[in-house]
């Protein structure tokens, strides 16, 4: 018996590490598994893999609003924000960059990485208790000296606490001085409007499987007049820019899995807001001291992020697990030791709060049945979690 | 589960005997990174990883719990203020008193669980009065009721150690039977967060400035005669002769082992081996497996894979502190350390020895 058959049904709440594939992107992607052509090949089989290639770039662009030659495909998010910061430092040679302190790992460990390796001088701007950026302290950081900026980077969404970032202040204080702008758009994608010519951002960041597509793939979405320095050298494929043998199966899945959140987004936004709002309010009515993180109005319709005070929140989730309920603690992982998130710590939160908090995120699987099971399981978990205890902070 | 052979096949044997049964792994190190080349600590990413897999492996939920705050507030440090006071500890025998079988117990309990499995080899039998009683291994040689010789009754009652019946070769076999890729991962045997073993050099570099001495005299224990300096106490264990580096050899030409060891003003006694051989213990701090005895006929264990000694033992302050009578002289029996104590196979408690003498001579320090 495995662990995952121990309980019969699982309730799937943590949409925001990875969603389960669209049938469409499944389809899309089996449909390609079994041709053989290297899409740089000039015979018929390579031309066929190119023309699948092309007009999932195609396609892609059609639904984020931007160019095909501007879609640069990579392995995933982190990839993509890798080749984002580092790209843009190297090729613009300035030794500022601004960023969120409440940025994913995927940006905060690169820009932590040039400042300690390519004299990179890292400035992350504070973020509000709702976790949301102090536009005023952007533009103070970047009036301090325009010239030395060499990008900045803010998330259109944080994954942990569901803030939408003021991405149209950013860009607007940026293109004063003429700085790129970068975004990482993982979690926004499909569950908010994301347009990429209409933001005025620089390049933009997407990740196959947090859309319903494929592991292992992503974009970054960058202006053709921005230049980006390499960071994988070969065979000069994806503009120069992202050498290695195209990988044609995934970039198909992809481009269905993005066609089908972007024309969903709109029903999906009501429909998995409604369910989170229900989700939230039926958990406060069962633990009446639960307090919701994030922004109540600038935030994802599918992330409810909730402190249970006096609770582990690692406690709550082993609770959970044991009743077959997934969600997260939205931290992370050193070596399986669990961190206070600095996400919550960057909002105010004391580390006691920052770890006694669990994300709950929704999908397009989720249904009422998956909140009314948590709901029902919640009470008595949060009950025992109490009696558990919190353990000693760091000191 | 520690990543090791002995928890993975622990916990198969716990599920096997059909507990519903979930594996935690112990991050006790504040940083552990800094423990990733040194492979041979319990806290290494490596370890983690070794058992997650074995948890994959049995089909068991599997999750990290940090007690690293706890383990340095409990342990390290105790481990620290000992050896600066002179005394020599075990740092194992505190973990389990303090961490394992009590932070983590109260912890699982908490969340709903009945017990704690272990990997250690000891038995557990119900006695005749309805107590729980700790025995040693079927296996003496990797035997490690001595480091559980802290546990109270209620810490027994809800332990598990599916181990103790079996020999550790017995134990490797089934291991690789059971597609378990850590069977034949070595044994640790080191202190887990010394990550090199290099033990002296660790407690130099952690104690610093706040070590008790930087330095002292090395006196001849019957004639007073100062043969030596050295660079702080820090590290000297009694018994030891290696490393003193005293020039001059001792008038009948034997060797000379560490006596005593001063904190305070740093001086280090030494002198023959005879010297070091002990026969009256005294002991505080007492933990009772079971009923707490007046006296007692028996054996004392007195370091971790020691031998046996027949001694009789006094209970003194209501079972708070312990007189043992050694019926032989032992050697290199150093304060700080645990003598755990036995009515057979039977862990009845143990205490930390805070004196040592010699009834005979009348010698004592």
């Amino acid at each position: 018996m495995t662990d995952l058959a121990r309980t019969p049904r699982r309730v799937y709440l943590d949409h925001a590490a990875t969603t389960p594939m669209t049938a469409a992107a499944v389809e899309a992607l089996t449909g390609q598994l079994t041709s053989t052509g290297n899409p740089s090949s000039l015979h018929a089989s390579g031309r066929h893999a190119r023309r699948v290639v092309e007009e999932s770039r195609e396609r892609i662009a059609q639904a984020l609003g931007c160019r095909p030659g501007e879609v640069v495909f990579t392995s995933g998010g982190t990839e993509a924000d890798n080749l984002a910061l580092k790209g843009l430092y190297w090729a613009r040679g300035r030794p500022r960059i601004l960023a969120t302190a409440v940025e994913h790992l995927a940006v905060l460990d690169p820009l932590h990485w040039l400042a300690e390796h390519e004299g990179a001088e890292v400035e992350l701007l504070p973020v509000d208790a709702q976790g949301r950026l102090e536009v005023e302290a952007l533009r103070a950081a970047v009036e301090r000296d325009p010239e030395a900026v060499g990008l900045i980077s803010v998330m259109w969404a944080n994954n942990e606490v569901g803030t939408l970032q003021p991405l149209d202040r950013v860009v607007e204080i940026a293109s004063e001085h003429g700085i790129p702008v970068h975004t990482d758009a993982v979690q926004a994608l499909g569950a908010v409007p994301v347009d990429f010519a209409a933001s005025g951002v620089d390049a933009l960041t997407l990740t196959g499987h947090k859309v319903g597509g494929p592991y292992g793939v992503g974009a970054l979405v960058v202006r053709r007049e921005v230049e980006v320095t390499p960071l994988v050298h070969g065979g000069g494929q994806e503009r120069d820019i992202r050498s290695g043998t195209i990988d044609t199966p995934a970039i198909a899945g992809l481009a269905a899995a993005v066609e089908v959140a972007v024309k969903a987004q709109a029903d999906e936004h009501g429909r998995l807001a409604a369910l989170r709002d229900d989700l939230v309010a039926r958990i406060c009515a069962v633990v009446p001291d639960a307090v919701p993180n994030g922004d109540p109005d600038h935030r994802l319709p599918g992330h409810a992020h909730l402190r249970f005070p006096g609770c582990e929140g690692d406690s709550l989730l082993m609770l959970l697990d044991a009743q077959g309920i997934e969600c997260s603690t939205g931290s992370a992982c050193n070596a399986g030791v669990p961190q206070a998130s600095h996400v919550l710590l960057a909002m105010g939160r004391t580390e006691d709060e920052a770890r006694s908090s669990l994300r709950f995120s929704l999908g397009h699987t989720t249904v009422t049945e998956d909140v009314d099971a948590l709901v029902a399981a919640i009470g008595p978990v949060v009950e025992r979690a109490r009696a558990a205890g919190v353990r000693r902070g760091a000191s | 589960m520690s990543g090791g052979v002995d928890s993975a096949v622990a916990a198969a044997r716990a599920v096997e005997a059909g507990h519903d049964v979930t594996g935690i792994h112990l991050a006790l190190s504040r940083n552990p990174r800094s423990y990733r080349s040194g492979a041979r600590g319990c806290c290494t990413i490596e370890d983690s990883n070794d058992a997650r897999r074995a948890a994959d492996v049995l089909g068991i939920a599997f999750y990290v719990w940090d007690f690293s705050e706890e383990f340095h507030e409990d342990v390290v440090e105790d481990f620290l203020s000992e050896y600066a006071a002179g005394r020599t500890p075990n740092p194992c025998l505190r973990c389990n008193e303090k961490i394992k079988f009590a932070a983590v117990l109260d912890r699982a309990v908490a969340l709903g669980f009945d017990a704690v499995a272990t990997g250690h080899y000891a038995q557990l039998e119900s006695g005749a009065d309805g107590l729980i009683e700790m025995h040693r291994a079927v296996d003496h040689g990797k035997d490690q009721s001595y480091v559980l010789g802290v546990l109270t009754q209620d810490q027994l009652a809800r332990s598990l150690f599916p181990l103790g019946g079996s020999p550790k070769s017995e134990v490797r076999e089934e291991a690789a039977r059971r597609g378990l890729l850590v069977a034949d991962k070595p044994d640790s045997h080191d202190i887990c967060f010394i990550a090199d073993g290099d033990t002296g050099g660790w407690l130099t570099e952690k104690l610093g400035g706040s070590a008790p001495n930087d330095g002292g005299e090395i006196v001849d224990h019957a004639t007073g005669e100062v043969l030596g300096t050295h660079g702080g106490t820090v590290g000297f264990t009694i018994g030891q002769r290696k490393g003193l580096r005293i020039g001059r050899p001792a008038a009948d030409g034997r060797p000379r082992f560490v006596l005593d060891i001063e904190p305070v003003s740093g001086t280090v006694t030494v002198g023959p081996r005879e010297e070091l051989r002990i026969d009256a213990i005294s002991g505080i701090r007492a933990r009772w497996c079971g009923t707490v005895p007046d006296r007692l006929e028996g054996t004392v264990q007195l370091r971790a894979h020691g031998a046996e000694h027949r001694a009789r033992v006094e209970v003194a302050d209501d079972g708070d502190a312990v007189e043992i009578a050694l019926h032989d002289p032992a050697e290199g029996i150093a304060p700080g350390q645990a003598a755990v104590i036995y009515d057979g196979t039977r862990v009845v408690g143990s205490a930390t020895i805070s004196a040592t003498a010699r009834r005979l001579s009348g010698a004592g320090r």
